[in-house]
């Protein structure tokens, strides 16, 4: 990867503004326009978010993400954390997804991996026993 | 995140701006329980200046208006910036939240 850079932050919510003002900069240099900077921006934040509430709901931590350019000129960004184990099929889609949007009955838990699928090219959730959960996300060169 | 209220006669207005992420949501959360606790079920959430919101701060949004229509008011949002429209249409929730482009205009459908 071209221009790669990492940055660790403690899994906290109080992390997310440092998180977002650096995967912003990561995105702008990339070549990104300012919606697809705001696209990666929203993706990242409620990943780490997701990560904060769940991964480290019991166990504390940190949030390492890995960013670059691969050789296509698409930006790989990789969030790694050592907490619980994450199953993204364990989160229920939100109702907007299958066209049920009434009110008293509106859940929109699972809204944030829902915009992160949304917004990203693509979305790859691995864990691993050791190194704990991976989230790999690639968003194409902008045209 | 910046947030401030306003209490009019029949309606109460909560100007929000800033980036409403998770870490922020829990204000804004805070912000309209008080409201509702209050019986003050007419409001209208000002968000021209919201930089960044996430699921988050929809959440909070969502149960707002949940709350708010169940005790006989509505949450209307006035003034929306490009970002929050773009992410309530996002959601796929532009059906559910009224809103206005103009503030007097909110405060006035009530």
């Amino acid at each position: 990867m071209v221009d790669e850079r990492t940055l660790t932050a403690p899994g906290r919510f109080e992390s997310l503004a440092q998180i977002s003002d650096f995967i912003t900069q990561v995105a702008r240099d990339a070549g990104f326009d300012e919606d697809g900077v705001f696209h990666v921006q929203m993706a990242v934040d409620e990943a780490c978010s997701n990560v904060i509430e769940h991964a480290y709901g019991q166990v504390s931590g940190d949030i390492v993400l890995t960013c670059g350019v691969d050789e296509a000129g698409d930006l790989r960004i990789d969030i790694r954390d050592s907490g619980t184990r994450f199953d993204p099929d364990s989160v229920p889609l939100p109702q907007v997804e299958v066209g049920k949007v009434d009110l008293d009955d509106l859940n929109i838990g699972g809204l944030g991996l829902f915009f992160i699928r949304k917004l990203m090219d693509e979305v790859t959730f691995r864990f691993d026993a050791e190194s704990g959960n991976h989230l790999t996300m690639v968003k194409r060169r902008p045209h | 995140m910046d947030i401030s209220t306003r209490e009019l006669k029949r309606v109460n207005v909560v100007t929000v701006g800033g980036r409403v992420d998770s870490a922020a949501a829990p204000d804004l959360e805070k912000t309209f329980q008080g409201l509702i606790d209050g019986h003050r079920h007419q409001i209208v959430v000002e968000l021209a200046d919201v930089e960044y919101m996430s699921s988050a701060g929809l959440r909070a949004l969502v149960s707002a208006l949940k709350a708010a229509k169940k005790g006989g008011g509505d949450l209307l949002i006035a003034r929306p910036s490009t970002r929050v429209r773009e992410v309530i249409e996002l959601a796929g929730l532009t059906s559910v939240f009224a809103m206005h482009d103009d503030l007097v205009e909110a405060v006035g459908s009530f």
